[in-house]
């Protein structure tokens, strides 16, 4: 009887390791540039093409840097998940619009709202590879003295937003 | 409209399912005839059923219904007609229903080949296949279901994943898919068996040509995606031992194992428990490469399609139908019995260090597989598995496999003798020795790997020539040869056959992984560089359009010894609406060796890294899979199959009772 209960056994401890491995996050993949001053830019604005912006305008606050597309469907999911976070008014989000046409870009904000600060437009994807950027939609947090602490691959969902963008900027606000 | 026809459809065939599965192992428990009559016309219907929606959802794709939300995400109105038909499984909720229809194909075929089978049998089958059926229906209706509206619609689709786009991803899916559910029939004549306790010789011979068949597909299904990651990926790899690729591996494995045990079974009436445990883990690690690729728990080349909450579906799936039968196994099995004796050395022994070999060989594979998710959940980091413990691994394992495939179906069933088998083998012998220390000298240069490699698919290929001269010497056929051919039986030339493909197939491995050599060079337009014994000489690269991608061609002339051999055009594609750059090789196929070129980033105005790869015999690694498959199907239509067809009664009542 007991030699034959031993495949169930295996398959049991199977269960359960998979079981776990379902709660783990594949995306989150360790990120070198956690820890590490985010990587400088000087970007022309989306809105705006004859004004830039820098990371360095926002020493001193913590904010969200937020990498988006018009072609990316992802971040249609995501989208309503910035515009509720935008509203809460906990954390400035700011766009990085990613290989991207300016026109469809705009289109795009205006249909489906702006929970952008601003945005900025990186046309040949630049300051994307400095950031490391290898699928749209990608979040990053950047504390007060401009080191990123966060890095989400793929779409933010309320539950991400909840327990670890959230708490990561008011602790970070705080110091 | 159409698409809510197609959601209907598919509610439809869930109510069939769960009637398939109800009355099916309750009707056979009670024992009411009408109950179990009533699970043919079930599973029939629900075929019907599910080829509807599966019929809208292409309708969807092929009109550019943007409203419907997957076709948004995997079809673009640029994509040409037959990639739009093939994006239907492109993603996740598509390659669900497609896996459901294989899976109500493969139930189809059962009630219709399943006449001489006794009632109760089929109706014990067909519920089960009803239940694992209903679970996956029921999966896809509340959290994959395709039909769901997109409001508002988009104006063009995200487009089909430009790596899909290809004719080898076109047909890929729906072979491994028929191998993936075809072990489904081999898992409920199983667990069918086990209800009813009776796990005889009939069951074995049952099974076998469904199992057989379901294992055709799925070498067929594994070999179209190796051939796909060997001229889409770009590298001039053919396996990569990625987790989505040892997910289809290890059902292989099993599935082959499982095989070679139903045959112990039927002729001799041993390794029943065990047999049965096979086809239960063949069907199981289909699931659970299911569960692997669909549920996000792994992250690989293939993650096309993943989502957490998914992956606990298929999860509970999986312990209900896998554990299910496996209690069900803890309960049975012990009663079932050993079956006929045999000696240390008998047909019987070889065949059952065949199995331990196999299955040895997918524990590896499964350990290698989930050990980094094991470290993971256990905090202990994240690490990845790669090709070195893989191959560390598996060449200690089949090297033995080989050579006890030359002996094994030489040997006596219950017992054989050494002397004689060394006898009636020395010719194979000698014939292998000769060659692993003479061919490698052949193609310039003498490696121990590469020796190795050839003593033992030329000792395959020799000794399966031994068996089919002694087969046919002893056919009783008539006195012709051709007579006697013709009366030795088709499965055994389809086991032949099979085995001579596994040469075929070592020497392809041996040879590549032996001889192979590749150059990355920059180069201007006129360069040339020597590869092989060929020069390939780069014309520069022009601007060509396809119709949803943009592509740079290089035009790169091969030459030998001065005269033209063929001219390659790689290319480099940036497909437009997912802006992904693709890396489009460009191959001249022979039967000795393939010249593969690709083309990497322009460094310059003019100049651009070039991949040239020489691959001798590469192209024997997919040929000996097919000679595989080939084989296969040769023995699953054998004749005797076809004649139990018609003698029904006799052969159920030669079944020896429990």
């Amino acid at each position: 009887m007991t030699r034959f209960a031993i495949p169930i056994a295996i398959f049991v401890a199977l269960l359960v390791l998979l079981g776990i491995g379902l709660k783990l996050d594949p995306r989150e993949v360790p990120s070198p540039l956690i820890g590490k001053p985010a990587p400088h830019f000087e970007l022309p604005e989306l809105h705006r093409a004859a004004k830039t912006f820098s990371e360095r305008d926002m020493r001193g606050k913590v904010w969200v840097l937020n990498v988006w597309a018009s072609w990316c469907v992802s971040c249609r999911e995501e989208h309503p998940v910035l515009l509720d976070l935008a509203a809460s008014g906990e954390v400035p989000i700011y766009g990085l619009n990613y290989k991207d046409r300016r026109e469809d870009g705009l289109a795009w904000l205006k249909g489906m709202g702006d929970p952008y600060k601003l945005s900025i437009f990186d046309l040949d994807g630049r300051v994307g590879i400095d950031y490391g950027v290898y699928g749209v939609p990608e979040t990053y947090v950047i504390d007060k003295a401009g080191v990123i602490r966060y890095k989400r691959i793929g779409p933010l969902t309320p539950e991400i937003v909840k327990e670890k963008v959230l708490p990561l900027v008011r602790e970070l606000g705080r110091a | 409209m159409i698409p809510e026809l197609g959601q209907i459809a598919l509610a439809l065939a869930l109510c069939l399912a769960l009637a398939q599965g109800l009355l099916g192992l309750v009707g056979a428990a009670r024992g009411e005839p009408v109950w179990m009559a009533a699970t043919r016309p079930a599973a029939r219907g629900q075929f019907v059923f599910v080829a509807i929606a599966f019929a809208c959802l292409t309708a969807s794709f092929v009109s550019n219904d943007f409203t419907v939300a997957y076709v948004a995400t995997n079809s673009n109105s640029l994509l040409p007609l037959h990639y739009r038909v093939a994006g239907v499984w492109g993603g996740h909720e598509g390659s669900m229903l497609l896996w459901v229809l294989m899976l109500s194909v493969w139930t189809c075929g059962v009630t219709f080949f399943s006449r001489h089978l006794p009632q109760e049998m089929v109706a014990r089958v067909l519920g089960v296949m009803g239940v694992v059926s209903a679970g996956f229906l029921l999966f896809i209706l509340f959290t994959s279901n395709p039909f769901l509206r997109l409001f508002p619609a988009p104006p063009d689709g995200h487009d089909l994943n430009p790596l899909l786009q290809d004719p080898g991803m076109v047909m890929h899916p729906p072979m491994l898919y028929m191998g993936y559910v075809g072990f489904s029939i081999a898992f409920a004549f199983a667990v069918a068996a086990l209800l009813s306790g009776r796990l005889d010789a009939a069951w074995a011979r049952w099974s076998r040509p469904w199992t057989t068949a379901a294992w055709c597909f799925l070498t067929v299904g594994i070999a179209l995606g190796s051939g796909w990651a060997y001229y889409e990926l770009g590298w001039g790899g053919w396996w990569f031992w990625d987790p989505v690729e040892n997910a289809s591996f290890m059902p292989w494995l099993t599935g082959t194992a499982l095989i070679h045990s139903l045959a112990v079974t039927e002729k001799r009436g041993a390794f029943r428990s065990w047999t049965v445990l096979l086809a239960i883990l063949a069907f199981a690690l289909s699931l659970l490469g299911t569960f692997l690729v669909r549920s996000g728990v792994l992250t690989s080349v293939h993650a096309f399609a993943t989502d957490p909450t998914r992956g606990i579906f298929i999860l509970a799936l999986l312990a209900l139908v896998i554990g299910g039968s496996l209690l069900l196994y803890v309960w049975r099995a012990p009663k079932v019995g050993l079956g006929g004796g045999f000696e240390p050395l008998s047909r019987e022994s070889l065949l059952l260090a065949n199995n331990v070999v196999f299955a040895s060989a997918a524990g590896s594979v499964l350990l290698g597989t989930l050990y980094p998710l094991a470290l993971d959940a256990s905090g202990l980091g994240k690490i990845s598995v790669g090709p070195p413990y893989f191959e560390t691994v598996f060449v200690p394992l089949m090297a033995p496999a080989l050579f006890l495939m030359g002996v094994g179906p030489l040997a006596r069933w219950k017992q054989a003798s050494l002397p004689d088998l060394a006898s009636r083998l020395r010719w194979a012998l000698a014939a292998s020795i000769v060659a692993a220390l003479a061919l490698p000298f052949a193609m310039g240069r003498w490696g121990a790997m590469v020796a190795l490699g050839l003593l033992l698919a030329v000792w395959v290929a020799a000794s399966g020539f031994v068996q089919l001269y002694e087969k046919v010497q002893n056919a009783s056929g008539g006195v012709s040869a051709w007579m006697r051919l013709k009366s030795v039986p088709r499965a055994t030339y389809g086991m032949l056959l099979a085995h001579f493909g596994v040469a075929v197939f070592v020497v392809g491995v041996t040879m590549v992984k032996g001889y192979e050599s590749e150059k990355d060079v920059r180069m201007e337009p006129g360069d040339t560089v020597e590869l092989g014994g060929y020069t390939f000489r780069f014309d520069g690269v022009r601007d060509v359009t396809g119709p949803n991608y943009v592509a740079g061609r290089a035009r790169i002339a091969v030459t030998r010894n001065g005269s033209l051999v063929t001219t390659l055009y790689p290319e480099k594609r940036i497909y437009k609406v997912q802006n992904s750059v693709m890396t489009e090789a460009a191959i001249d196929t022979g039967f000795t060796r393939d010249l593969y070129v690709s083309l990497g980033d322009s460094v310059s105005n003019t100049a651009w890294v070039v991949r040239v790869h020489h691959k001798p015999f590469i192209d024997w690694i997919w040929g000996g899979c097919l000679l595989m498959a080939l084989g296969g199907a040769l023995a699953a239509s054998d004749r005797r199959y076809r004649l139990a067809a018609r003698r029904p009664q006799e052969q159920y009542a030669a079944a020896p009772a429990r």
